[in-house]
């Protein structure tokens, strides 16, 4: 036996009327909101304008074919007539550390990433690589760099261009694992089962297919550590320290961009800040086209 | 009419109610064509017996003491509604339950005197006897050539033309070598639907197993690649023993000699397909193939 007051034929609440100032306040609120997102997003590019702008400005200024060709020069301060220095030293010391640590990381970090998805996934000691990996991808690279200079540095005797590369190294590593594995999981379990149905062991499935089908993805990672790292100062300043002079001796210390812009903005000398503006628009394009590298390659493959 | 005359009508309408009854017979529950009632007399290829399968070491049984044989040469189909077990059944043949740990099978599943569940059985020397093709094509990212020639170089030491002429076999009896042979370095992943899974057919007779599992392969298909697959299981009964899990009834009518009906991970009901579609003995067939539930 129902009790409820309602006669059940008619729908309760009279006439049926649509409340006017709800609606006005309800589009008043969607217009308030869509233009904070605006003005947020103005004042994001108003910041990254005014950075690539400035580097632009004060950089172009400076940059010329001695910039990438000479080595570093004392300051022309006072003396109008003495050569003016350039960056090469730097840049080639940056390709020589940045192409090692890429060289000894990738394979660690695919491993690793490797092992994460297919064989330990799911169990304690994945989740336990996992968030050691992420905790030393998000680590202060300074710190890095302390560790490095006890480990390598000290036994050897002094700074060098290989410990630069190993601290380097170091800060590839989490994020190769982090994209490999990522790349390796998005991978159905139907490709996997289809390989595995025709009597091929697990590594040759992974190596012969699983690897081919995450090609892209894993390469992008690659590419984003690489140019990662070729804007890392501080774990350099403690490892490879930078030098004045061209040098692809690994065990003596060795210039990268990074630490030479660090350290020519802070001599004070007017010329030598320019170069370091130099050195700075080099490093951010550099970093810019290999980005977009990345993404054209991730979208040619896909 | 004299009793002898009722007598010769009553035998004749008789005999014609016979005729009759045979007549749609053959055209079975809901109109499905099933193949001709011959017994099915091949040896038995491999013989389960007393198969249980877990999903999980608390789980329940998902296979209940299953007792099948699988004649040679033959296509043997296995129908029931979803969960049933089917697939589960056709995984544990090829010990596909491996790459998940947790799951185990007990029981026998012999071939040739040897118990395939048996781990000592060596797992890859075992899938190329015994190949596989799924429900969704997955042609491997390669060109069309290597996606063949992967299975074949696992298992095989074979000089370029060797695999040359191998790939070549494989797709003519795939039935796709003519729509391929000018594209053979192209990407697979190019193929239409139908062409990847002709493909992979192709992949899995290239390495000349003796015994094809087929995991509801058209389910995923367009009509026409359905019939064109359909055809192609029955050209390759001639050399392969074949099993096929199958949703679809009239597929298992059209393609199967004789039909295993699972239900709940018991096996129900073993007939050639003929008798399976117009006189299944067992109460629960007759209700799945009349379509009372399933």
């Amino acid at each position: 036996m129902s009790t409820t007051t309602l006669d059940g034929t008619s729908i309760p609440g009279g006439a049926v009327q649509r409340d006017t100032g709800l609606a006005r306040r309800r589009i008043l609120v969607d217009r308030v909101i869509r233009w904070a997102c605006v003005a947020a997003t103005i004042i994001g590019l108003l910041f990254l304008a005014s950075i690539l702008g400035t580097l632009l400005w004060r950089g172009l200024v400076a940059l010329d074919f001695l910039t990438f060709t000479a080595e570093f020069e004392p300051t022309t301060y006072g003396d109008p007539d003495a050569p003016r220095g350039g960056l090469g030293h730097a840049i080639l010391g940056t390709l020589i550390q940045t192409a090692l640590a890429t060289a000894v990381g990738t394979p660690i970090g695919i491993l690793v990433g490797t092992y994460l998805s297919e064989y330990a996934r799911g169990t304690t000691l994945g989740g336990t690589v996992r968030f050691v990996s992420d905790v030393l991808l998000s680590a202060p690279s300074v710190l890095i760099g302390l560790f490095i200079y006890q480990v390598v540095v000290l036994p050897m005797g002094g700074f060098s261009g290989i410990a630069g590369a190993l601290a380097l190294a170091i800060i590839v590593i989490p994020v190769v694992v982090r994209t490999t594995e990522d790349m390796l999981t998005l991978i159905p379990n139907t490709l996997r089962e289809a390989v595995v149905a025709l009597g091929a062991p697990k590594w040759k499935m992974i190596t012969l297919v699983a690897w081919r089908a995450a090609l892209s993805g894993i390469a992008t990672g690659i590419l984003l550590a690489f140019a990662r790292i070729a804007g890392e100062t501080a774990p350099l300043l403690l490892t490879s320290f930078g030098n004045n002079v061209f040098s692809t001796d690994l065990s003596r210390a060795m210039a990268s961009l990074p630490v030479a812009i660090y350290q020519q903005a802070n001599s004070g000398f007017p010329d030598l800040i320019e170069i370091a503006w130099a050195g700075a628009l080099i490093v951010t394009l550099g970093v810019l086209l290999i980005n977009i590298a990345a993404r054209v390659v991730l979208r040619k493959r896909i | 009419m004299s009793a002898t005359e009722q007598q010769t009508a009553t035998e004749t309408t008789k005999e014609t109610t016979k005729e009759t009854t045979k007549e749609t017979g053959q055209q079975g529950f809901g109109g499905v064509q099933a193949r001709s009632g011959v017994a099915i007399n091949a040896q038995s290829r491999i013989s389960i017996r007393n198969l249980d399968f877990f999903y999980g070491p608390t789980l329940p049984k998902a296979l209940k003491g299953i007792n099948f044989d699988i004649p040679e040469r033959q296509v043997s189909g296995m129908i029931g509604p979803s969960g049933c077990g089917k697939s589960t059944l056709l995984r544990v043949l090829n010990r596909m339950y491996s790459l998940y740990p947790g799951q185990r099978a007990e029981g026998e599943a012999m071939m040739d005197g040897v118990n395939l569940i048996d781990p000592a059985v060596n797992i890859n020397d075992l899938r190329a006897r015994i190949g596989m093709v799924f429900q969704k094509p997955t042609p491997f990212p390669m060109t069309i050539y290597e996606n063949i020639a992967f299975g074949v170089r696992l298992h095989e030491k074979l000089s370029k033309p060797q695999i040359d002429e191998r790939v070549e076999w494989a797709l003519t009896r795939a039935a796709i070598w003519g729509e391929v042979k000018d594209r053979l370095l192209t990407n697979a992943m190019g193929l239409s639907g139908g062409q990847q899974q002709r493909l992979c057919i192709a992949r899995s007779i290239a390495v000349r197993p003796e015994v094809i599992l087929f995991d509801e392969p058209t389910s995923a298909l367009d009509p026409i690649s359905t019939l064109k697959i359909e055809e192609l299981i029955d050209e390759l009964k001639k050399d392969f023993t074949i099993v096929i899990v199958t949703h679809n009834m009239q597929q298992a009518a059209r393609c199967a000699d004789q039909v295993a009906f699972f239900y709940l991970g018991e096996l129900i009901e073993v007939a050639p397909a003929a008798e399976m579609f117009t006189a299944p003995k067992h109460q629960k067939t007759q209700e799945y193939i009349t379509g009372r539930f399933g």
